[in-house]
């Protein structure tokens, strides 16, 4: 192919004015870029108003394309089943047979627990579970991990609250738009949640690792403590996830550092929770005994430590 | 109606309206650039960068359609889908827009080869921006290698976009 014809028009004054004004148009545009993204580095939220549209506008495609794949997205997982299914069978019946004393004592364990709290007078309804929704989509190109959750301001959502899901911790809402909101994923580079190993409450802190992995980091110094298959907890430090909801497993050490996998995938689970802060929870259940003043002194108390 | 095929031969007479001249390739890069709304909860950037792709094939088949500016727009759009931060491909598309203008004015002879050698350059160079840009905005260290098979699928991706475009387009110019 040869050149295309000449974007140069020649002696038309007009036509040389518009071709140079739309290079100044289209550098002003870029250099406005740059500055947004200079502006997102201080303030990372600040311009997040703008997605509503496009959030708001993609919602019904992207929710009612998820219902549709729910059921597409295990077909790997019921075909596994199939294979070895006898033996797996055994196997499992022995296991629920082991276990089932153990979730007698466990019953049994709960029921005392409650008498006990009953006799200390311990308040203890949850308040903290806010709604349940789905995940539609993801930030699937960048490099960013957010996923977009189906309920939005408008049912209550609002920033900082934590997501879960059944299996485990999902991460925490980052913005909201009226119906929408984006969370981002425990596994994102940003986000990072206080942990403790769930048998001796070793305190570690987990970060994304931006590829599906969490890195662990023990809070103690010394050597690592962690070893594979190390079960870690949310510890409640910092008050925003609520103590021991389920976070990651370890697979791997690698020096003072220990990697781990989620124990909710987000892109296989069903539905999601999302919940107040755990320090709005408590302190709301504290300003309800001493202080029935007024809506005030919750949020002073928040803000007082 | 004897062929079916006839349906898309130009007449004499009729034209195109303008709408489907100038907004088809408007609304498929806006449509590729929608490709986040796909119910994938993804755990790492696997989503080849459909709008870029778009973009860079409309360009490159089309020179004389757009200015440079129209990546401001569009990347403005795909920017409020992608997750990354604002202004990010606002920026990237349009520099992106005005280097193929720069690079157009200095090749003599431009053949497919060299189209795709153009689209790999700013594929490249948008996606490790838009890798730097989301570390310097989002904190913590996101790892070089977690975009490398991203960049890789929307290269190899690029000849079959840039067919699809191509085929786009013989519907776009016949009435």
């Amino acid at each position: 192919m040869a050149r295309p014809p000449s974007r140069r028009p020649g002696v038309n004054r007009k036509a040389q004015y518009s071709l140079f004004a739309s290079y100044v148009a289209a550098l002003t545009g870029a250099a406005v870029g740059l500055l947004l993204v200079a502006i997102a580095i201080f303030d990372p939220t600040g311009f997040v108003a703008l997605r509503t549209l496009t959030a708001e506008l993609t919602r019904p495609a992207s929710s009612g394309l998820r219902n549709m794949m729910s059921g597409i997205g295990s077909v790997d997982e019921v075909l596994a089943a199939y294979w070895r299914a006898g033996s797996q069978n055994i196997a499992l019946r022995r296991q629920v047979e082991a276990e089932r004393n153990r979730v007698i004592e466990a019953k049994a364990i709960a029921q005392e627990n409650m008498r006990l709290k009953k006799l200390l007078k311990l308040v203890d309804d949850d308040q903290s579970d806010l709604l349940t929704a789905r995940l539609i989509s993801s930030s699937s190109s960048s490099a960013r991990r957010f996923a977009r959750l189906n309920a939005g301001r408008w049912q209550g959502v609002r920033t900082g609250m934590p997501v879960r899901a059944a299996e485990g911790l999902v991460g925490r809402v980052y913005s909201t738009t009226p119906n929408t909101a984006d969370v981002l994923l425990l596994t994102d580079t940003a986000n990072i949640v206080p942990v403790r190993r769930a048998n001796d409450s070793v305190p570690a802190i987990s970060t994304g690792a931006g590829d599906g992995s969490v890195e662990i980091r023990a809070l103690s110094a010394g050597r690592n403590p962690f070893q594979p298959g190390d079960l870690l907890v949310t510890s409640g430090v910092g008050g925003i996830y609520q103590p021991n909801i389920p976070v990651a497993v370890v697979v791997r050490i690698q020096g003072e550092v220990a990697w781990g996998f989620p124990l909710a995938n987000p892109s296989r689970i069903d539905a999601v929770v999302v919940e107040r802060a755990f320090e709005e929870v408590v302190t709301r259940s504290d300003a309800a005994g001493p202080a029935s003043g007024g809506g005030q002194p919750p949020a002073v108390d928040a803000s007082a430590p | 109606m004897i062929d079916p095929h006839l349906r898309h031969v130009p007449r004499l007479g009729k034209h195109p309206s303008r709408f489907r001249l100038a907004g088809t390739p408007i609304v498929t890069v806006l449509i590729g650039s929608m490709a986040t709304a796909l119910p994938v909860i993804a755990q790492s950037p696997v989503m080849p960068q459909f709008g870029l792709l778009l973009l860079l094939s409309w360009r490159l088949l089309r020179p004389e359609m757009w200015r440079p500016w129209v990546g401001v727009p569009l990347g403005l759009f795909d920017d409020m889908l992608s997750g990354q931060p604002i202004g990010s491909a606002m920026c990237l598309w349009t520099i992106a827009l005005i280097g193929i203008d720069a690079i157009e004015h200095r090749l003599v002879w431009r053949s497919y080869r060299q189209d795709w050698l153009i689209a790999c350059l700013a594929i490249i160079i948008c996606s490790v921006v838009g890798w730097f840009f989301a570390r310097i905005t989002g904190g913590g260290n996101v790892s070089f290698w977690l975009i490398t098979p991203q960049m890789v699928w929307t290269i190899l991706l690029f000849p079959f976009v840039v067919r699809q475009c191509a085929r786009i387009d013989r519907w776009r110019v016949m009435a």
